[in-house]
């Protein structure tokens, strides 16, 4: 108290600060943390627009429930739009009627709400596959890495549960497919849809649930979730792309105050902005035009929501295998593609890091980033991952994709049963070997510098091309990153023959590792880039250009 | 060079970024060159871009404002509900609630952020890292706080406590199961019944009007239900109704087409299951559920909408393609007293998805 200057009680704001702090004791977090450095990078900010998006769809959320009925209750349909009068519906729907046409700015709330929805699950999407391209998981972030899936996860239940309660014909047909769905579970599944329905398809129950999961129970998750991710990315600080000046560790960039503040509020109001002229213009999910739900209808072309469109996509394209097994049922046709396929890409990303931790034997912490070429079967992977997605989601779009090429629907799933086995190897090799090619490039031009397009004519006759030196910063980020290496093990016996405990798990790491880098480029040693620089004798008989002007550094 | 002293001044709770070294990893071919020297912007150096800037930032802040205006002029003055098909089906409220709402957010955004870029300080700082692991000797003394609170406890030397007490804590997952048994009733033999009975007319799934044969078109197909969904009780009300008529809907929906009797093919025991070549099919697709709809009647191939799974009608609804592993359910038909459509049973194996207990059809 008596060391508090005296400056900071003379002003208004600082007697309201002080007596703030004789409560909260404030100023020492603030301290730390008012001018906390974030890197800046474009990439950096598809976290943030799903952290933004989420924050749009909460509030517009809170606006829809002031006027939306959880409710099955069958009424018969009185409002505004002269198409459905008269008609009996649910009371669910008839109320989603009436936010969209009597209910003034409702109808763009209901379209920022799902707009803002596909954005979120859309950009947690690609901040994943930026996060996993670079290695941003890596030693300490593993467990954020976990808490980012939970997070996509909890997103896609979120916006199947949301899409549901207009209680449409649409959306009805969806949680059809859902009943279907929890049926095939083996042993259990009938009970379990009895139970989640209320008794027998569709019941009274259904939308009632899905509303208190759908505004508290994964919000809530959500929000913990959201909150634990922001609090490691603090305590972890953020990572950085290697470059002149940043090491594994510092961290260099703009502060939190008053940069970032100003950039990234400034940017939820762009998310917030976006969003609202995507509802102004760009009609989604238009419920009065699909009608109330009725067990017996269903309109062609339905599809889900984008990021259901990979499953929908597995249904469609799983062959129509069915077992009977002492007179029960096993339905392999749904129970795979509806219920394993989820799970198995969930858990493949959740280990990956481990697995990638396990093989490579790096301990160490890594808060520089990887540039995704040089990371050439990691990126491959990832690549590989995200074709098989593709080919699922091209699956779900099946007949439109046969009215628009104008090919037979029958053909077109052949096709893709066929390339959601071969595309993915295809993506892979494809991808590694474009990898190690820019690897190759980057080594190039760091040893011999950029190409510059100008020939000369050698006064033997000869033409060479000249090749400008790099920056010194401009090699440093070429070179900023580390040589792969096969990590050594011990032989597979011990002195008297016998097996060395865990001989075999080694070999397979060795294998593994061999796989992951062992066909990555290295990056030019001290030596190789000296002799590069100032030997003139290469053999290719390039003209290595050193002319006093061209070596000046470009800053 | 005078600038690099600047990007590593110290900061409050920063101190020690001033200690950056620019430490180069062994197998680096060049040191790390360091923060290159700050690059001035337009804004500051010349005072006039500076001031144009300025002004930039306060007009999309003043136009944000004027926008936050002209929606609350849209929301009173616009009508909502009489013309909600303007502008390509989006309505004109909806449209001019979303642009000004839409712009006074996104002039805000784009203020703020044009202010960050161009007046604000851009030098870029160091921060250090710190260890993201407890130094060990918090390790240590955690350690010895948690045994200390161990032994004072004595759960070690008292397992009859440590015992009952887990399984008193174990035992309380049992209510909060059994609490949940009312979700739903059990399923019994419910999915395996519909509403069809014996001698039950078909009708029209939207008039309820029953259906005689002749009424039926070759190559025609027409969506059905029971009659019983059109029926009223002695006093006058729907036998069924609200989701009671869903839930019967969900299984009992069927549909009938007329095929050339020349071209069906039944199995030996369905015969005498079509009337005229008129045959009845349940609606409800074996894979996962939706109502089939789609009907060709050339090849008297009917599709699936959701996933695209094709039935042979003349074939006793075959599964030619797709997901589905079942044909669908077949409804055998007969024609009553007054010469209208009935059912001659309800359907001999339960519709639509699978499930465990269904076991062979």
């Amino acid at each position: 108290m008596m060391s508090r200057p005296v400056v900071a009680r003379a002003t208004r704001t600082g007697q309201v600060a002080g007596w703030a702090d004789d409560r909260l004791g404030l100023a020492r977090v603030a301290r730390k943390h008012l001018r906390k450095v974030f890197p800046d990078h474009w990439s950096f900010m598809l976290g943030e627009i799903a952290l933004w998006s989420f924050v749009v769809v909460l509030v517009t959320g809170v606006f829809l429930t002031f006027w939306y009925k959880p409710s099955m209750g069958e009424v018969v349909y009185q409002g505004s739009y002269d198409q459905l009068r008269g008609i009996p519906m649910s009371e669910a729907y008839a109320s989603t009627l009436e936010l969209s046409f009597d209910v003034r700015g409702g109808l763009l709330m209901r379209q920022m709400h799902h707009w803002a929805a596909n954005l979120f699950i859309a950009a947690m999407m690609v901040h994943m596959l930026r996060v996993f391209f670079t290695g941003a998981f890596r030693k300490p972030r593993e467990l954020n890495w976990l808490i980012g899936l939970g997070l996509l996860m909890l997103g896609i239940v979120e916006g199947f549960a949301g899409y549901s309660l207009p209680d449409d014909l649409l959306s009805g047909t969806g949680l059809r497919i859902a009943e279907a769905l929890m049926q095939s579970i083996p042993v259990v599944g009938t009970y379990v849809a009895f139970f989640v329905f209320g008794g027998e398809f569709p019941g009274d129950d259904i939308i009632s649930r899905l509303y208190t999961v759908h505004v508290l129970l994964i919000p809530g998750l959500l929000l913990a979730l959201v909150g634990l991710h922001m609090l490691l990315l603090v305590y972890h600080k953020h990572t950085q792309w290697p470059g002149p000046g940043r090491t594994e560790k510092n961290v260099v960039g703009f502060p939190m105050m008053p940069v970032y503040a100003a950039k990234a509020g400034g940017y939820f109001f762009i998310v917030f902005g976006v969003t609202a002229l995507m509802g102004a213009l760009l009609t989604i999910n238009p419920i009065w035009a699909y009608g109330p739900y009725n067990p017996s209808q269903v309109t062609a072309g339905s599809q889900p929501d984008w990021y259901m469109g990979w499953l929908d996509g597995g249904l469609r394209l799983m062959p129509s295998w069915e077992s009977e097994l002492f007179g029960y049922t096993i339905s392999w046709n749904v129970l795979v593609p509806g219920l394993l396929l989820l799970p198995l890409l969930f858990g493949l990303l959740g280990a990956y890091p481990f697995i990638e931790r396990w093989v490579t034997g790096d301990r160490r912490e890594h808060h520089l980033l990887d540039r995704p070429r040089n990371a050439p079967t990691r990126t491959a992977l990832g690549v590989a991952g995200v074709t098989a997605y593709g080919v699922l989601w091209l699956g779900a779009g099946n007949d439109i994709l046969a009215i628009i090429f104008d090919l037979s629907i029958n053909t077109l799933i052949v096709v893709l049963r066929v390339l959601i086995f071969v595309a993915p190897v295809v993506a892979f090799v494809l991808t590694r070997r474009i990898c190690i090619g820019l690897q190759r490039a980057d080594r190039d031009r760091v040893l011999h510098g950029s190409e510059t397009g100008v020939i000369r004519r050698l006064p033997t006759g000869g033409y060479v091309e000249s090749h400008a030196p790099l920056s010194i910063e401009e090699q440093w980020r070429l070179t900023a990153h580390e040589s792969p290496e096969v990590p050594a093990i011990g032989p597979a016996a011990n002195g008297n023959g016998a097996p060395r405990p865990g001989a075999r798990g080694d070999r397979l790491r060795t294998a593994m590792s061999r796989f992951l880098s062992g066909h990555d480029v290295a990056k030019p040693t001290r030596e190789e880039l000296e002799e590069a620089h100032h030997g003139d004798g290469h053999a290719n008989g390039v003209d290595r250009v050193s002319e006093p002007d061209s070596g000046h550094r470009v800053r | 060079m005078t600038d690099r002293r600047d990007n590593e001044m110290a900061v409050p709770g920063n101190e020690d970024a001033a200690l950056d070294p620019h430490a180069s990893q062994p197998g680096d071919p060049i040191d790390n060159p360091g923060l290159p020297a700050h690059q001035p912007r337009p804004t500051d150096v010349d005072e006039a871009a500076e001031k144009r800037a300025e002004r930039q930032v306060a007009a999309m802040f003043g136009l944000s404002a004027v926008c936050a205006v002209l929606f609350c002029v849209a929301y009173f003055a616009l009508d909502i509900g009489s013309e909600p098909d303007m502008f390509g089906g989006i309505g004109a409220q909806n449209l001019a609630l979303g642009l000004a709402l839409g712009l006074a957010l996104l002039l805000l955004g784009v203020g703020a952020i044009q202010w960050a870029r161009k007046l604000m300080s851009d030098h870029e700082i160091v921060e250090m890292r710190h260890a993201v692991a407890s130094s060990e000797e918090d390790r240590a003394d955690t350690v010895a706080a948690l045994k200390q609170g161990v032994d004072d406890s004595g759960i070690g030397r008292r397992p009859l406590i440590r015992n009952s007490m887990l399984g008193a804590v174990a035992a309380l997952g049992l209510p909060a199961v059994v609490a949940l048994r009312d979700l739903g009733e059990l399923p019994g033999s419910s999915l395996e019944e519909t509403v069809w009975r014996k001698g039950m007319r078909i009708v029209n799934d939207v008039s309820g009007t029953p259906i005689r044969p002749e009424q039926v078109e070759i190559g025609q197909l027409v969506n059905a239900e029971p009659a019983v969904f059109f029926a009223t009780d002695e006093e006058g009300e729907p036998v069924y109704e609200g989701h009671e008529l869903q839930a019967a809907k969900a299984k009992a929906a069927v549909i009938l087409v007329r095929i050339e009797p020349s071209e069906i093919s039944p199995l030996p025991a369905r015969e005498d299951w079509g009337v005229q070549g008129i045959l009845c099919y349940s609606k409800i697709c074996t894979h996962v559920g939706c109502p089939i709809s789609l009907y060709e009647q050339q090849t008297h191939h009917v599709l699936c909408p959701c996933h695209q799974s094709t039935f042979d009608l003349a074939d006793n609804a075959r599964v030619l393609f797709g997901p589905a592993d079942r044909p669908l359910p077949q409804l055998p038909l007969g024609v009553d007293d007054e010469g209208y459509l009935v059912a001659m049973s309800g359907f001999q194996e339960p519709v639509g998805p699978s499930y465990w207990e269904r076991g062979e059809s």
